[in-house]
């Protein structure tokens, strides 16, 4: 290990500029609960470490007419904590929760869920369902990009050097609108997940689903979105005949490895049972509101 | 001295004012605080940071080792490698121990360590393990010890024999030793059987999972002398080693046990303490080393895997005719399972007479393995009691009632030659049959669960002093290490032999200077033995107040008593004196022969052996295979439980620790040798939330060999519980699980199994 330089900009262009004078050698800590652990594992060993936090807008939540947008670094509990957004976004909220411990979610932000860039990210699958947008700062400006879009690889995005995540802007939320994420882990808590499935549906007046979005983790180098299993559902009433052929399409979404969290056919196998009682407890939420 | 407690002087009817109670710890405060000092809690003046290279490699011939370029790092003052301890003939224990500690011909596990530096931080030392030049040899591996048994498996040792086989002297081989168990005539025990149930098993090595990372500081001075600090349940085993692999005088090496943050068996032997010690003699400096937890999963050693089969025969009527057994045990590197111990605990508590076990104890590259609660038995009974169930349920036999059928009763002789006194096995049984537990119909998609084990219980080797001050409060000195809160318990039979207040009484851990040999602390021995002797020592210290008594008050000893912690006349005709407290004598000592204390050294024997019920309910997941613990009974034999919390504490713990070897722990190897799961995150051991409050029924059939008629409660807590769960699961599922963790990938594919043979139950 060698030096690492610790910098806390506090604006947008200096965080941008610091992490794209760096290159390669630079890392961005929010909560930090992955990088520490990786540099004390000696896995990474950045030159320098760019502090997000006093950046203005990375720990906010606000609201505006139905639509949340809250900073890549707000803590998980805080999240948690923030009733508008946890009874908008239950299924976030999920993901959000299984985390880590409580300690670890006092720091740990979904931008650095994401960005980490693990395919067994338990927020990011619950995102990806969700319609998150990120709000990306760069040495060329502001762009946007739907979550699925960031992770390439395990360990791997598509930001740029000097690129970072400032916020995510979730979509309004139509009537009659739920979400869950839901994964399957051998202990109840302090866990990876072996598969991850979130899934966002909106029905109308009737009970037919009119949209929906299902995304699975662990199961493939990235997290995926499932566009098969939603449609499924989608025209359908979430019936126990949509709700298995959505387990299929999940179980054939998949592309996993085998390794020391489970194995290709488990987790192929379990994709179904996740993703559909993922889709469950998203249609009881859908209906309650 | 020699021990005055020819009689424990046991009183069924005594009137205990203190042992029974649960007073707080006194090491407890300063753990909560986080005061208590543990293994990487030690600070010199001057003190380096040692860190250890590790061998990649799972099997590799070590061509040489270049540490120039670590040693012309500037802040690096040490580097040692194997050429810098004495030569110790390999396959000998010392020589086996001075190459675990430090590869010598050979790297023989991933983790292995090659070298090791000692730099003024531990950036530098870092650095300079990176500058260290090995030049390996790889070697094919194996691990798997059905593998290693293979006449074409990768050799680890070329001068490797095995014991106990004839013909066995020129074959090259990895089985350490084959070992025979007989009692009676198997083959005519199985003649007689209505049923017979033959199964095999297989489990993997098993974590101890202790919080605490070994850590210690060794300071070698300039005249010879060596202190040495560290988290051990051994230390006076710890110095002994020491001396044998550096060729040091015992008396030259003191060691100071630290508190110990969890052990169970994981810390009976070392690791980083003779690099310590070598690093600071070439340095002149003290010299720290702490594992990571990534080295505590690579480089220190868990308890054995095994395969094996077991077949038991019985009558209609439920009485067992034989029993037989053919075990592999997984060591590591070099021998040291402690298999020994399965032969004769598996089918200990039933009585049998027609056993027939053999068992083999077979090398391969990973960790040398270790101890752990109960060693080398938990994953054994595994699979005899699946067998006992299973022939429960062919003759329709309620499984409490099988068990009791052929429970041992007081007076058994064992396989291995004991002749029990009273026993509490079929008293635990009784119990678990009227627990409300049992009685409680098993829940709607639940399955339920029986399973029983039993622990020795050891003495041994013990020392320990009880000193009264001036002011008549206590301090006592032992060499036993506390693992588990001892020392409470300690003080509190010490209150009660001498009638004082248990916070009179504080328990220091001495270092192995300052009292004569100790064994370690495991076999569930040290409450009890220690026990013995600071009764003993206690005792001591009461005739020497009578006598003081009697000089003060000038009548004959036999003229004064002890009782409720005041020396008294025995009757009015002795005289009318005033009766003194402990205080009152010891105030004035000074005028008198001086200071008063008792001091005992004992081989303790009279353990009394333990038993447990388990009774689990599980809830498996039909579509997933995961399994949920939702309701777990321990019924155990405590014999006399001095700190109730304490005892519920450890079958607690024992039961919870059996749940993670049932349902999730192993550790995972790739192709190339190398462990992936080196760490709490993947290495799943139960968190809080993964089981239910394990409820206890302590049966107290007293040990009439201790003053108090206490067992040993450590050890038999785990025996039972990987065995029970896998029952439950079975009786959920409709087939038993026969191999270990019953992970939910495995169950899975047991309940598809069950499915397809159409026996599942769900």
């Amino acid at each position: 290990m060698d030096d690492v330089r610790y910098e806390a900009p506090e604006s947008p262009d200096a965080a941008s500029s610091l992490l794209a004078e760096a290159g390669g050698g630079g890392k961005v800590f929010a909560g930090g609960t992955d990088v520490m652990v990786q540099i004390h594992a000696e896995l990474i060993d950045p030159g320098v470490i760019v502090d997000i936090k006093n950046v203005p807008g990375t720990q906010e939540i606000s609201e505006s007419d139905g639509a949340y947008t809250f900073g890549a670094a707000t803590a998980g509990m805080v999240l948690m904590d923030h009733e508008g957004f946890s009874s908008t976004w239950p299924g976030v909220i999920d993901g959000v929760a299984l985390i880590g411990s409580i300690q670890v979610k006092g720091r740990a932000s979904v931008g650095g869920n994401v960005c980490n860039a693990s395919p067994a990210a338990d927020s990011t699958p619950a995102m990806i369902a969700a319609g998150a947008i990120c709000n990306i700062v760069g040495p060329g400006g502001e762009r946007t990009a739907p979550v699925e879009d960031i992770v390439t690889g395990p360990g791997k995005t598509s930001l740029a050097d000097g690129e970072f995540i400032m916020s995510f802007s979730m979509p309004k939320r139509p009537a009659h609108s739920g979400d869950a994420y839901l994964r399957l882990t051998p202990r109840t808590e302090m866990d990876i997940a072996v598969v991850g499935a979130g899934v966002n549906i909106t029905l109308d007046d009737d009970g037919t689903c009119t949209a929906a979005r299902v995304s699975l983790g662990a199961v493939a180098p990235t997290p995926l979105l499932v566009a098969d299993a939603a449609a499924a559902l989608i025209g359908t009433k979430v019936d126990d005949a949509a709700l298995t052929k959505m387990g299929e399409a999940c179980s054939a979404a998949c592309n996993p490895i085998s390794d020391k969290r489970g194995t290709k056919e488990y987790r192929i196998k379990t994709a179904a049972v996740i993703g559909r009682r993922a889709a469950e407890i998203a249609l009881e939420r859908a209906r309650e509101n | 001295m020699a021990s005055i407690l020819e009689e424990s002087g046991f009183n069924p009817g005594a009137d205990l004012k203190i042992v029974g109670t649960n007073p707080i710890k006194h090491d407890g405060l300063d753990k909560v605080m986080g005061r208590a000092k543990f293994g990487a809690d030690a600070f010199l003046p001057g003190m380096l940071v040692g860190k250890i290279l590790r061998s990649p490699h799972a099997h590799a011939n070590i061509k040489s080792i270049d540490t120039s370029k670590a040693e012309a790092l500037p802040g690096v003052k040490s580097v040692i490698t194997s050429a810098d301890f004495p030569e110790k003939k390999a396959g000998t224990p010392p020589g086996d121990m001075t190459r675990n500690v430090m590869a010598r011909e050979k790297a023989l596990y991933d983790g292995h360590p090659v070298a090791a530096v000692a730099a003024t931080s531990e950036k530098i030392a870092k650095q300079a393990l990176k500058l260290i030049e090995v030049d390996y040899e790889v070697l094919p591996h194996v691990i798997d010890p059905v593998e290693a048994m293979k006449p074409d498996a990768p050799i680890l040792h070329d001068y490797l024999r095995t014991k106990g086989v004839d013909g066995a002297e020129d074959k090259q081989t990895n089985v350490t030793e084959r070992m025979v168990t007989q009692l009676g005539d198997a083959d005519t025990g199985f003649e007689e059987a209505d049923v017979i149930v033959e199964r095999s098993y297989d489990s993997k090595p098993m974590h101890q999972g202790y919080i605490e990372p070994q850590g210690c500081i060794a300071d070698y001075s300039e005249d010879g002398q060596i202190e040495v600090w560290c988290c051990t349940q051994a230390p006076f085993v710890y110095r002994d080693r020491l001396s044998a692999i550096l060729d040091i005088d015992c008396n030259k090496i003191n060691v100071q046990q630290s508190e110990l943050g969890g052990g169970f068996g994981g810390k009976t032997g070392f690791y980083g303490e003779p690099l310590a010690i070598m690093l600071s003699k070439k340095a002149s400096r003290a010299v720290k080393i702490v594992l990571s937890r990534i080295e505590v999963f690579r480089g220190t050693g868990p308890v054995s895997g095994t395969s094996y089969t077991i077949k038991m025969g019985c009558k209609k009527d439920g009485t067992i005719t034989a029993a037989s057994a053919e075990m592999i045990f997984q060591s590591g590197p070099y021998a040291g399972s402690m298999y020994f111990n399965a032969p004769n605990a598996m089918f200990t508590r039933y009585d049998l007479k027609n056993v027939d076990i053999t068992a083999y104890e077979v090398l391969s590259n990973r960790q040398k393995v270790a101890s752990f609660r109960a060693p080398c038995v938990p994953q054994i009974v595994f699979g005899v009691e699946g067998v006992v169930d299973e022939m429960a349920r062919k003759i329709e036999m309620d499984p409490i009632d099988f068990r009791l059928k052929n429970a041992c009763d007081d007076g058994h002789t064992t396989i291995y030659g004991d002749t029990w006194g009273p026993i509490g096995f079929i008293e635990t049984l009784k119990q678990a049959k009227e627990s409300d537990h049992y009685k409680t119909p098993v829940k709607e998609g639940e399955g339920r669960g029986i399973s029983t084990g039993f622990w020795f219980n050891r003495g041994g080797e013990t020392a320990a002093s009880l000193n009264l001050a001036p002011d008549g409060t206590v301090t006592i000195a032992t060499g036993t290490a506390d693992v588990a809160g001892s020392r409470i318990s300690i003080s509190m039979m010490a209150a009660e032999e001498l009638g004082i207040p248990v916070d009179q009484v504080r328990v220091k851990m001495v270092d192995t200077n300052s009292l004569g040999f100790n064994r370690v602390t495991a076999g569930s021995r040290t409450t009890f033995s220690v026990g013995m002797v600071i009764v003993d020592s206690a005792r001591k210290c009461i005739a020497e107040l009578r006598s003081r008594a009697a000089e003060m008050w000038d009548v004959p000893e036999d003229g004064v008593i002890f009782e409720d912690g005041m020396v008294r006349p025995a009757s009015a005709n002795v005289g009318d004196f005033e009766p003194m407290s402990i205080a009152d004598i010891c105030k004035k000592t000074t005028m008198s022969h001086g200071a008063i204390s008792g001091h005992t050294e004992m081989n303790v024997t009279g353990a009394g052996p333990g038993f447990a019920v388990n009774i689990v309910d599980v809830k498996v997941d039909e579509n997933t295979g995961r399994t949920d613990v939702t309701r777990y009974t321990v019924i155990q034999d405590v014999g006399k439980a001095i700190h109730p919390d304490q005892v519920v504490g450890q079958i607690q713990g024992g039961a919870i620790q059996g749940v993670g070897w049932a349902l999730n722990e192993e550790y995972i190897y790739g192709d190339d040798g190398r462990l992936q799961n080196a760490g709490f995150l993947d290495y799943r051991m139960p968190v809080a939330s993964d089981v239910p409050m394990v409820d206890t029924i302590m049966v107290e059939v007293p040990n009439p060999a201790h003053p108090f008629g206490l067992r040993g409660v450590g050890e038999v807590p785990v025996v039972p519980t990987m065995a029970a769960v896998g029952n439950a699961i079975g009786d959920a599922i409709g087939i038993r699980p026969t191999s270990l963790p019953m992970s939910p990938p495995k169950v899975l594919d047991i309940i598809e199994q069950a499915k397809a043979e159409g026996v599942y139950k769900g």
